[in-house]
């Protein structure tokens, strides 16, 4: 520190130092980035009224009746349950073929690797709204309209080049001596992969799948295009049967978002661990 | 218990040979080292023998079995990696006990034998730990201890000491030798370093350029090497090699005196290449006497040893091995003469030891 004296003042980067400004500037980033959320949590607790006279009071938590009209008056925990098996199903799918893809790619030599690598990086380039209609006519005829499929085919297609690019990066980086010494041991190539080299990419596998969960949890547009009964509407699409054309319950319509972002979170902040340990692997030896 | 035999074993990749034909027989029981410049295809002698890469051409015979379409773990052969190659998400018993269980063993087989390995090697109190917990000796010896859990006929080891550091190297060389007295099994073992390949085998077998330069005992190696590659690489500082030409009795050089040795080597071969090592030559102060004229370069003091390096001639500098009393100042003008029965004689054209 420096000493006080009237005619030398330290100036704010002095006393406080560099970190102490980035501290600064990323606590008062988190307060811009969680109040909507917070706002989004309160006014699942109060009713309209409240809401429009008192939008940031800290409300009445005993208050529940919004949880429970939305609970046990709607669809809602219909939605919550399709949100859930196209998420978890597309999920799935997009792990294990992205990874068994990812992994014959990275670790063995063959003819056409590279080619296939590149074709499904071409897949990151397609904006896949922009083939909507050829998309739906091709449902259509398929006869996928108004089913949970069609949506976690689609999704599984839009995941696969990332996890894929994702997978293939980090499976190059494990060493070859690790796959010798397992096939010295009497390994076989698929136990190499099992019980070898899938447990050290594990944070890369987190990595994919949250990175493809949050989007595909959140889609609005694909399940506006595809689904039509009500009973197999997912959450974000679900939601906007609550907005009224005369008058919308916001109370309600927050409890729904509040009871529909939790699983995100909470995902969030059970592999946490694992997503920063993978986003920084290699960073640090 | 093996007995392995090496038949004009080739390897090529894609267009470049890498092996040129290697013959070689190792007996059951033995040590042996492979030794050579990196690149000359030590390692992937030892990666063909233990079936990691195939053959492109020749046979490996072990035990009397032609080992060359035989998948790695059916060979009963063992390797320890010079990376270690521990699996990181297992801890220390796991890492040796995966390799018990693919062999089909039942689980007490698999605890005794972990357990014995883990006594010879000191890991009991270590059998719980992770990989990335372990210092780079423990890790050495973890490696060691997987490869034993096998119970294998061949233990093949590479470069096992280059990730440690000077200190622990001459500890693991010596738990390496002592390892082999007790099992008693056969051993190829792969470095650069010659004093690693001096100190372990039984046999040495040098390689140059993907081809076998000599095999035998290190003794024969250092007293009796077979042409001036083996005579350059096995011992410490390198011998020197001298062009000089035969002229009856006399030895003589280009331009730096000449030596009149007591023995000469029967075949009539005038252009010779004379190989002393630094306790071969004796060095005399002034420019008076017999034997090669040279200048002192500098001196390197050792305690127990000096060594004098002098320069003949324009560019041919030599080390000597002198008294550590020795005290030749740089550029001191020296004599050089070899002891008798010291020197080695190759042929200038063929590089090839001439006997004798």
């Amino acid at each position: 520190m420096t000493t006080k004296t009237y005619d030398h003042r330290p100036g704010l980067l002095a006393t406080l130092g560099r970190d102490g400004l980035i501290q600064i500037i990323l606590i008062a980033n988190s307060f811009i980035m969680l109040a909507p959320i917070v706002i989004m949590i309160f006014s699942a607790f109060k009713t309209n009224a409240e809401i429009f006279r008192s939008p940031f009071a800290l409300p009445d938590f005993t208050n529940v009746t919004s949880i429970m009209k939305i609970w046990s008056g709607t669809n809602f925990p219909l939605y919550l349950l399709n949100s859930f098996i196209v998420a978890a199903s597309s999920i799935a799918v997009i792990l294990t073929l992205g990874t068994m893809a990812a992994y014959a790619i990275a670790r063995y030599e063959f003819r056409g690797a590279n080619f296939i690598l590149l074709f499904f990086l071409a897949g990151l380039t397609l904006p896949l709204k922009l083939a909507i209609i050829p998309l739906f006519i091709l449902m259509r005829d398929l006869g996928l309209l108004d089913t949970r499929f069609s949506l976690i085919c689609i999704y599984v297609a839009t995941g696969l080049p990332t996890t894929v690019f994702i997978m293939t990066g980090f499976i190059r980086t494990l060493p070859n001596e690790l796959e010798d010494a397992a096939r010295m041991d009497g390994a076989s190539e698929a136990r190499i992969m099992w019980s070898i080299m899938l447990p050290l990419v594990k944070p890369a596998m987190v990595i994919a799948g949250i990175q493809n969960a949050v989007p595909i949890w959140n889609d609005f547009f694909f399940p506006l295009i595809f689904i039509q009964k009500d009973s197999l509407k997912t959450l974000p699409q679900g939601l906007t049967t609550f907005m009224g054309e005369y008058g919308t319950d916001w109370g309600v319509l927050f409890s729904g978002l509040t009871l529909s972002a939790l699983p995100v979170i909470v995902l969030y902040i059970i592999l946490s661990r694992q997503f920063i340990n993978g986003m920084t692997a290699g960073a640090v030896k | 218990m093996a007995q392995l035999s090496l038949r004009a074993i080739k390897k090529r990749f894609k267009t470049t040979d890498v092996l040129h034909g290697i013959d070689l027989e190792v007996q059951d029981g033995e040590l042996v080292v492979f030794v050579g410049p990196s690149g000359c295809g030590k390692s992937t002698l030892l990666r063909l023998i233990a079936g990691l890469d195939p053959i492109s051409d020749g046979e490996f015979w072990l035990n009397g079995q032609l080992m060359n379409t035989i998948a790695p773990s059916r060979r009963g052969i063992a390797m320890v990696f010079q990376s270690y190659a521990l699996y990181p998400h297992m801890d220390v018993y796991e890492n040796m006990a995966f390799g018990a269980r693919l062999m089909g063993l039942s689980t007490p087989d698999v605890e005794a034998r972990i357990a014995e390995a883990a006594r010879m090697l000191k890991l009991e109190p270590l059998l719980k730990r992770k990989p990335r917990e372990l210092s780079g000796g423990q890790r050495q010896r973890v490696a060691i201890g997987r490869a034993l859990v096998r119970k294998p006929k061949l233990l093949l080891l590479d470069e096992p000491l280059s990730n440690l550091d000077a200190a622990l190297r001459s500890e693991v060389r010596l738990e390496i030798a002592r390892l082999h007295r007790e099992i008693g099994g056969t051993t190829i073992y792969v470095t650069h370093d010659q004093v690693e390949a001096m100190t372990l085998a039984d046999r040495i077998v040098v390689m140059n350029q993907g081809r076998i330069e000599q095999f035998g005992s290190p003794r024969e190696l250092y007293e009796h090497p077979a042409n001036t590659f083996v005579a350059t690489f096995i011992g410490s500082p390198k011998m020197a090699l001298l062009p000089l030409t035969r002229e009856g009795d006399s030895l003589r050089s280009a331009g730096y005196g000449a030596l009149v040795p007591t023995h000469l080597p029967a075949a009539a071969e005038r252009e010779l290449l004379v190989g002393a090592r630094p306790d071969a030559f004796v060095i005399s102060p002034g420019s008076e006497g017999n034997g090669l004229e040279g200048r002192v370069v500098y001196t390197e003091y050792l305690g127990d040893n000096a060594y004098v390096y002098v320069r003949l001639g324009d560019d041919q500098l030599v080390s000597v091995r002198a008294t550590p009393e020795t005290n030749l100042p740089p550029d001191t003008p020296v004599r050089l003469d070899i002891l008798p029965g010291k020197a080695h004689y190759f042929s200038r054209q063929t590089q090839q030891r001439i006997a004798a």
